[in-house]
């Protein structure tokens, strides 16, 4: 049987379009309309939305604001994610990247590096539990052997400490994506460039501000965009350290939006309240990513 | 009198000039010797957690707490791996591995198969609504799968999937279409469509031409696929953990999530985790080129 031009599209894409019908859009709308209604199935409008900005575990600046430490809320710990995260794992990948091209060996230590990448998250969340741990991590090992034995402790076990221990954690994670993406991009730039650089008599240094970082500005727009989606996502690493404390010190939207649904018992669990976390981060990784793709279209 | 003065002007002329380039010969090797030392030390930060984590797995719990990193006494075991694969009794490590193989095949290649042939309709064929149903596809991507979860739980249940993994492979599929079409359509349109239009000339149905022609000549894309499919599959813990509940149809990341309990025999943990992630480690050594190659050519262009 031969199928005509127009019919053979249609049918190809038919099954394509059934999955993602029933297992993508059609939950993505229900949890919409979760969001906006109550257990009664009474129509609240943003209600559950406030709700959310009245729970601590979500919002909570008045700590951030009085310089206190976290808690200061799920929302702003990703901000905070973010905002830690992205430059540190952005600038040290890009340093790899720059490093390794001309060392020998350097394959071997970017396959190293990209294992964090390869690995679970579960057993990414394990490693550094473990790098924290008071008597046997080697973190607090390393600080015995300089003589700041006396800060010595579980990293991961106070609210002063997780959250930036977790994120210093997630950059040693997360450095290999960077690092390759900035690697395939420097072998982008053709060499001629750097050698007029050259016969011009310009610096090294100049030349990697004039004609290597310009020249890895896609390669850049993909790695921030890539990156914050990640820090927006994160879950598996706070799941398996503490489940988001101690005292909801590393409470992220992710985290907090499964405990209401799954794991509250009776009266503090909520579909509808969790619905609406998840759709405030679903407008949030969206967002960034469109507008990420619009610049990256203008420029 | 010529000769001399010549020949004080060659040396005046020569001896800073070999100075010079003696200088900079020193001083570049200076540098690759700065780098290599700092790009060495660097690494250090990565390997050492991995060495870590293998010293403790080897190791009984006593000189674990002293600092794996100390020698004084080691006494090699694999307590840490025997226990690990044998419990707990009911729902042992080697079961879940079990099941996160037979998760983790058939969601690698029933997603490939549907989005090779969703792929092949946007890029050789033109229809109304084209660009914008594949930019729809593609914008899914960026769903967390927490904005499906609730909906997704209800929905498996309803039809007997849930704690099944029937229901896990079909969610793994759905959420692998959107980058997979991505990919395979950006490699479609590089291939030279000549072959398959005398292909169809000569009287090959449009389906023929994609398994005897398409696909074959995909092979290199569809290995960067299986290698990144699996591993993420493989890898994930959050729909497994809401969809599946019953011990002895746990996968590989819930049951090494459960030996991390409140109190951790970092022995057990670690040559837990060692037996779970060398699936994922072994699988990007042996396809590294197509693993590299599926991760930067999908976010490049995503």
């Amino acid at each position: 049987m031969r199928l005509s031009r127009t019919a053979t599209p249609l049918l190809f894409l038919i099954p394509t379009l059934l999955m993602l019908t029933v297992f993508v859009l059609f939950p993505i709308v229900n949890t919409i309309y979760l969001s906006l209604v109550d257990k009664q199935g009474e129509f609240v409008g943003l209600g559950n939305y406030e709700q959310i900005f009245n729970d601590d575990a979500f919002w909570n600046p008045q700590n951030l604001a009085e310089g206190k430490p976290p808690p200061y809320g799920a929302l702003i710990h990703n901000g905070i994610w973010i905002l830690v995260h992205l430059p540190l794992s952005i600038f040290s990948g890009l340093l790899l990247a720059v490093l390794l091209r001309d060392v020998k060996g350097g394959a071997i230590i970017k396959s190293i590096v990209f294992l964090g990448m390869v690995i679970p998250l579960i057993v990414g969340g394990i490693l550094l539990r473990f790098i924290y741990v008071e008597d046997a991590g080697i973190v607090n090992g390393f600080l015995r052997t300089v003589g700041l034995g006396s800060f010595a402790r579980t990293w991961t076990a106070y609210p002063e400490t997780i959250l930036l221990a977790l994120i210093f954690g997630t950059v040693w994670i997360w450095t290999g994506f960077s690092m390759i993406v900035y690697s395939a991009g420097l072998e982008g730039i053709p060499t001629e460039l750097f050698e007029a650089a050259k016969i011009d008599g310009a610096s090294s240094w100049r030349t990697f501000w004039r004609i290597t970082i310009p020249m890895l500005k896609p390669a850049t727009i993909v790695v921030v965009t890539m990156t914050v989606l990640w820090e927006l996502k994160i879950f598996d690493i706070v799941w398996i350290i503490q489940q988001g404390g101690p005292q909801n010190a590393s409470m992220v939207m992710t985290l907090l939006m499964f405990l209401q649904a799954f794991l509250y018992q009776r009266q503090a669990q909520n579909y509808h309240t969790a619905s609406a976390i998840a759709t405030m981060l679903t407008l949030l990784t969206i967002g960034f990513a469109a507008y990420m793709v619009y610049r990256m279209v203008k420029s | 009198m010529s000769k001399t003065k010549i020949s004080t002007w060659l040396k005046r002329a020569k001896r800073p000039n070999i100075k010079k380039t003696f200088a900079k010969l020193r001083r570049v090797k200076k540098i690759t010797i700065l780098i290599h030392v700092l790009a060495w030390s660097a690494s250090l930060i990565w390997i050492i957690p991995f060495l870590g984590v293998v010293m403790a797995s080897i190791r009984p719990m006593q000189e674990i707490v002293n600092g794996w990193w100390n020698f004084d006494v080691f006494t090699p075991t694999l307590r840490g791996f025997t226990e690990a694969w044998t419990s707990p009794p009911d729902a042992p490590l080697s079961r879940a591995i079990l099941n996160s193989i037979l998760v983790a095949i058939p969601s690698t290649f029933i997603p490939i198969l549907i989005a090779a042939l969703g792929a092949y309709s946007f890029a050789r064929f033109k229809f109304p609504t084209r660009d914008l149903l594949f930019l729809a596809v593609v914008l899914l991507q960026t769903i967390p799968q927490q904005m499906v979860i609730i909906p997704v739980f209800f929905l498996t249940i309803r039809i007997g999937l849930w704690n099944n993994y029937l229901g896990l492979i079909l969610v793994h599929t759905a959420f692998a279409l959107p980058w997979q079409i991505l990919f395979l359509r950006n490699f479609f349109s590089i291939l030279p469509v000549e072959v398959e239009e005398a292909a169809r000339i000569d009287g090959a149905s449009y389906l023929k031409i994609f398994y005897k022609i398409v696909l074959p000549l995909s092979l290199p894309a569809i290995a960067s696929l299986i290698a990144l499919q699996f591993v993420w599959v493989w890898n994930d813990f959050f729909f497994a953990l809401t969809l599946i509940a019953s011990p002895e149809l746990r996968v590989a990341t819930q049951a090494v999530a459960s030996l991390h309990g409140r109190f951790i025999d970092w022995n057990i943990v670690a040559a837990g985790s060692i037996i779970v992630m060398i699936v994922p480690i072994a699988i990007y050594f042996a396809l590294q080129r197509y693993y590299v190659r599926g991760i930067v050519a999908g976010s490049v262009k995503g």
